[in-house]
């Protein structure tokens, strides 16, 4: 079972839901260790997300849907993730091209060109306590679900749960980028409001493809 | 909006042709149209574009103001962007990606500090600077100030060359004869001259190629200036410079 815009769209849609569910969760997590915006500007980005959603053309492709969040948070978010998460979807949606179906394969090329973009934008590597930290074991589990001969849903699943754990590993670390980097030792024991936020995207694109309830179309 | 002049409305042409533009880029738009203001005062021909805040007014970034600005800025000449904390430079590099590459190819990001940069790229682009020199002013701001102390710089590597004075170099001491000392513009003009010259040439011990640390030193009209460089090599550069203050830079 390959994945297409059905998936694409309903992604974006629980992604939205999420954000909004958890924006208080995410204000609270950047106010420990940044300015508190994350919550606020991410819920921002993917409600005027929403609004361009049903714009896309019919035979719009998941490059396509892609792209369309990738210009539309960049304009919208306000702070450091509009770029950031903009530039992984605008990489993401280069990745796979004019793909009307994503195999397992597919989707690695996303996750990572996802993640590179992150990187490129950024600068940061893994342990700096970013989004990266989520991102970076999200793409190795996904590649190593594929070598495994895993579905394209198990990919998915492998990737939100590696996201999840990442994020949660970022709870001890030091920051060295983005504003928490200023806090010094100060920022350890709280979890990276960007990592948390993520794995929550990462989660909802696995949930789409499981088609587990809530959201949807 | 506090923005500049002699911008042609009307005209298909933005920014002041021939001058490069510069952009300024805060989390705060009262940041930005203030630094607007206070570098207007001294570069009133060029254009000067503040990108500050989100779409809405608040505390962010604009990708599409970033983007509109570059746009105004640009007059074909090059644009300087100055940023304040991370996302701005995140949302100006972002915007970069999106123009066109003949356009990018002339648009460049200062590593700089906001104010001090701002100012120092704003009052190159005034005096007709190459976007390569407006962008080289911008990053001088990020610590020229220290990096230039004592006149005595050393002898060192004047050996060979030394005439059995104790002074190897040159130095001149000439008065200010502006009415308004050594302000924005004829501060700006000297720098630019220092620059022309390779050899290390100082101003009451401050690097003549400096446009912040001259400035700093607040040089009234009357007030005695020593122009000087321990380079052998420095006769030429010295009296050019010391020259250029003696003629008042063509103001009383």
């Amino acid at each position: 079972m390959t994945l297409g815009i059905d998936w694409t769209t309903d992604w974006i849609r629980r992604s939205a839901a999420v954000v909004s569910e958890h924006r208080g969760e995410l204000i609270t997590l950047d106010r420990e260790i940044g300015d508190g915006d994350h919550g606020e500007n991410l819920d921002r980005g993917f409600t005027a997300v929403l609004a361009k959603l049903d714009d896309l053309p019919a035979d719009a492709s998941p490059g396509d849907a892609l792209k369309l969040v990738a210009t539309t948070l960049i304009s919208t978010v306000g702070g450091a993730s509009g770029p950031l998460l903009g530039t992984a979807y605008l990489k993401a949606a280069g990745a796979v091209g004019q793909e009307k179906e994503l195999d397992g394969a597919a989707l690695v090329a996303l996750l990572t060109a996802a993640r590179d973009g992150v990187v490129l934008r950024g600068k940061a590597e893994p342990g700096d306590k970013t989004m990266i930290d989520a991102w970076t074991p999200a793409v190795d589990a996904a590649a190593a679900a594929v070598a495994d001969g895993k579905d394209e849903v198990a990919v998915l699943e492998a990737a939100a749960a590696a996201a999840e754990q990442g994020a949660e590993a970022t709870e001890p670390l030091v920051a060295r980028k983005g504003r928490a980097s200023y806090l010094g030792d100060r920022a350890i024991g709280h979890r990276d409001p960007g990592a948390q936020s993520s794995s929550l995207l990462l989660r909802a694109a696995a949930d789409a493809a499981a088609g587990a309830p809530s959201a949807g179309q | 909006m506090p923005r500049q002049a002699p911008r042609r409305r009307g005209s298909d042409v933005s920014g002041t042709p021939g001058r490069v533009g510069v952009v300024f880029v805060s989390h705060s738009s009262k940041i930005a149209e203030g630094l607007v203001e206070l570098a207007a005062q001294m570069a009133q021909h060029t254009t000067l574009v503040a990108a500050g805040g989100t779409d809405d007014g608040g505390i962010g970034t604009s990708f599409d103001k970033v983007g509109q600005a570059i746009a105004e800025a640009d007059s074909g000449a090059g644009v300087a962007v100055l940023c304040d904390l991370g996302s701005a430079i995140l949302t100006a590099e972002t915007a970069l990606d999106f123009l066109d590459d003949d356009v990018r190819d002339r648009v460049r990001i200062v590593d700089a500090p906001l104010v001090e940069g701002g100012v120092a790229a704003a009052v190159a682009a005034e005096s007709g600077a190459s976007l390569a020199e407006v962008v080289a002013a911008g990053r001088s701001a990020a610590g020229g100030r220290t990096e230039s102390d004592g006149g005595a710089s050393g002898g060192s590597a004047a050996g060979a060359a030394a005439s059995g004075d104790a002074q190897t170099g040159h130095s001149r001491t000439v008065t200010i004869v502006n009415r308004d000392g050594l302000h924005a513009r004829p501060a700006a003009e000297f720098v630019k001259l220092a620059g022309t010259f390779d050899v290390k040439v100082t101003v009451n011990g401050k690097d003549a190629k400096s446009l912040l640390g001259i400035m700093a030193l607040g040089l009234t009209k009357g007030a005695p200036v020593e122009v000087a460089s321990a380079d052998p090599a420095g006769r030429e550069a010295v009296d050019a410079l010391a020259d250029l203050i003696e003629t008042g830079f063509g103001e009383a």
